[in-house]
C-alpha cells in the first residue's frame, strides 16, 4: 500500500511540471505534435526508473554521512555529501549514455522512436531533480526509491502528453498575436496546475 | 585588443537579453528554477546572484578551454565545471544565508541543469573569446534575474502582502489594509500554477510592445 501511495503521489499530488516545473524547457520546446511529445514522456519515465534507484544507493553507501561504514570502522565518520550533484549528475549522464548504447543494440525499433531525445535528457531538470528529492525525503529502501521514480515520470508522461494535445487543439483558435505560442502555452499550463492542485491532500 | 570592452558590439551582448532576446521568454531556457522560486522576492534575488555567479564562472571556463575540449565528449566536460561553481555555491550559501538555502531546497543543484547555463555555452562560450563570453553570461543572467524579481514582486505583494527584501528585511505594504478594510490577500498567487501565469502576462506585455517577437504559426 506504501508503495502505490508514493506512486500516485508522484503522478498527481507532487506532479514534477505542475507543482515544481521541473522540465519546463523541454517540455515546452517538444510539446508541438503527440506523437513527439509521446516518445519523449516514455523516456523520461525509462530514464527517471532507472537513474533514481541507482543514485539511491550511491546515496545510502557512499555519499550519506556514515554510509561508508561497510569499508571499515576508520571510514564510519565520513561524510561525502557535498560531492552529491556531481556523482548524481555523472551517473545520469553515465546512464544516459549506457541506456542508449542499449537501446540502439538490442532494440532498434525503440531507438528509432526515443533516440533523439535520449542525449536531451540528461540535461532535463526532472531527472536531477528526481534524484534530489529521492535524498531529500529520505525514503527508507530501493523500493520505495524506484517507485517514486516512475511514478514521477509517468506523471511527467501525462503532462506532456496532455498540453501537446491541447496545442495540436489550439492552432484553430484565433489566439490574440501577442499572445501566440509561448504567452498561450504558459497560460494553459497554469490552468491545468490549477486543476491538478485539485488532487492535493489525498491520501491512500 | 582590437576594439575597446564598451563597443558597440560587445553592448549589445549585455542588452540583447534584457529584452529582444531575454533567455526566459524569447530563448524559453531556464524556466524551470525561474518558476519555483519566485514565491519571496529574497529568495528570487539570492537564486538570480547564485545563477549569475554560475554562469560568469561557467562561461569563462570553458570559452578559455573551447579549443581544448573535444567535441565528442563537450557535454560531460561542461557538466563538470558547471556541477564544481554550484557546489561551490550550494556550499556559501549554507554557510551564510542557511535560512534562504533551506527554502530553495533542490533548486540550487537544480542549477546545474539549469537550461541557461548550458544554451549559452553551447551557443555562444564555445565559439568566442572570454571577454565577449563575460559580457554575454553577465546579459543572459540579468535578463534572467530581472524577471525572477518582477514575477516575485507580484507574486509576494498580492500573495502575502509584504516584500522580502534582502538585507532590509521584511517590509510590510498591504497588511495593514488587511486588517483594517476587509482586504483579502489572493492566496492564489502564492500556489505554484500562478507562477506561469504571472510569466505568461509578462510575455503577452513583453510582446504587445515590442511587436517584431510575435510569432507567426504556433
Amino acid at each position: 500500500m506504501e508503495y502505490f501511495n508514493i506512486f500516485v503521489k508522484g503522478i498527481f499530488i507532487e506532479n514534477m511540471i505542475f507543482a515544481y516545473f521541473l522540465g519546463m524547457c523541454s517540455y515546452l520546446a517538444v510539446s508541438k505534435t503527440v506523437t513527439t511529445a509521446n516518445g519523449l514522456g516514455l523516456a523520461v519515465i525509462f530514464v527517471l526508473g532507472v537513474t533514481v534507484p541507482i543514485n539511491y544507493l550511491l546515496e545510502n553507501y557512499v555519499l550519506k554521512e556514515g554510509a561508508l561504514s561497510w569499508l571499515g570502522e576508520e571510514y564510519a565518520t565520513m561524510d561525502l555529501s557535498f560531492l552529491s550533484f556531481i556523482m548524481f549528475i555523472a551517473v545520469i549522464a553515465s546512464t544516459v549514455q549506457i541506456v542508449e548504447m542499449a537501446v540502439e543494440k538490442f532494440a532498434p525499433a525503440l531507438y528509432g522512436a526515443l533516440g533523439i531525445f535520449l542525449p536531451l535528457i540528461a540535461v532535463n531538470c526532472s531527472i536531477l531533480g528526481g534524484a534530489l528529492f529521492m535524498q531529500e525525503r529520505q525514503y527508507v529502501n530501493i523500493g520505495e526509491a524506484s517507485v517514486f521514480g516512475l511514478g514521477s515520470g509517468v506523471g511527467w508522461w501525462l503532462a506532456i502528453v496532455a498540453i501537446a494535445a491541447i496545442r495540436e487543439k489550439i492552432k484553430y483558435s484565433h489566439v490574440p498575436g501577442p499572445l501566440r505560442g509561448l504567452g498561450i502555452t504558459f497560460i494553459i499550463c497554469g490552468l491545468m496546475g490549477v486543476a491538478f492542485m485539485s488532487f492535493m491532500g489525498i491520501e491512500l | 585588443m582590437s576594439e575597446s570592452l564598451f563597443s558597440k558590439k560587445n553592448m549589445k551582448l549585455i542588452k540583447d537579453p534584457l529584452n529582444d532576446d531575454n533567455p526566459i521568454t524569447v530563448q524559453v531556457l531556464g524556466i524551470c528554477s525561474a518558476l519555483a522560486i519566485t514565491v519571496k522576492v529574497e529568495t528570487a534575488f539570492v537564486m538570480a546572484i547564485s545563477v549569475l555567479f554560475v554562469l560568469i564562472g561557467a562561461n569563462v571556463i570553458v570559452s578559455l578551454l573551447r579549443k581544448v575540449i573535444p567535441s565528442r565528449i563537450r557535454i560531460i566536460v561542461q557538466l563538470v565545471i558547471v556541477a564544481s561553481l554550484v557546489i561551490l555555491v550550494d556550499q556559501v550559501l549554507k554557510a551564510f544565508v542557511y535560512d534562504v538555502s533551506k527554502q530553495l531546497s533542490v533548486f540550487v543543484g537544480l542549477i546545474i541543469t539549469n537550461c541557461i547555463i548550458m544554451g549559452r555555452l553551447e551557443a555562444f562560450a564555445l565559439g568566442n573569446k572570454p571577454g565577449a563570453s563575460f559580457l554575454d553570461a553577465v546579459g543572459n543572467a540579468f535578463g534572467y534575474g530581472m524577471i525572477l524579481i518582477v514575477v516575485a514582486f507580484f507574486r509576494e505583494l498580492f500573495g502575502s502582502g509584504t516584500l522580502t527584501l534582502p538585507v532590509v528585511g521584511k517590509i510590510e505594504i498591504l497588511t495593514s489594509l488587511a486588517n483594517n478594510t476587509g482586504y483579502e490577500h489572493n492566496g492564489l498567487m502564492i500556489l505554484p500554477p500562478m507562477a506561469l501565469i504571472t510569466v505568461g502576462i509578462y510575455i503577452w506585455i513583453q510582446r504587445s510592445r515590442n511587436r517584431k517577437l510575435i510569432e507567426e504559426n504556433h
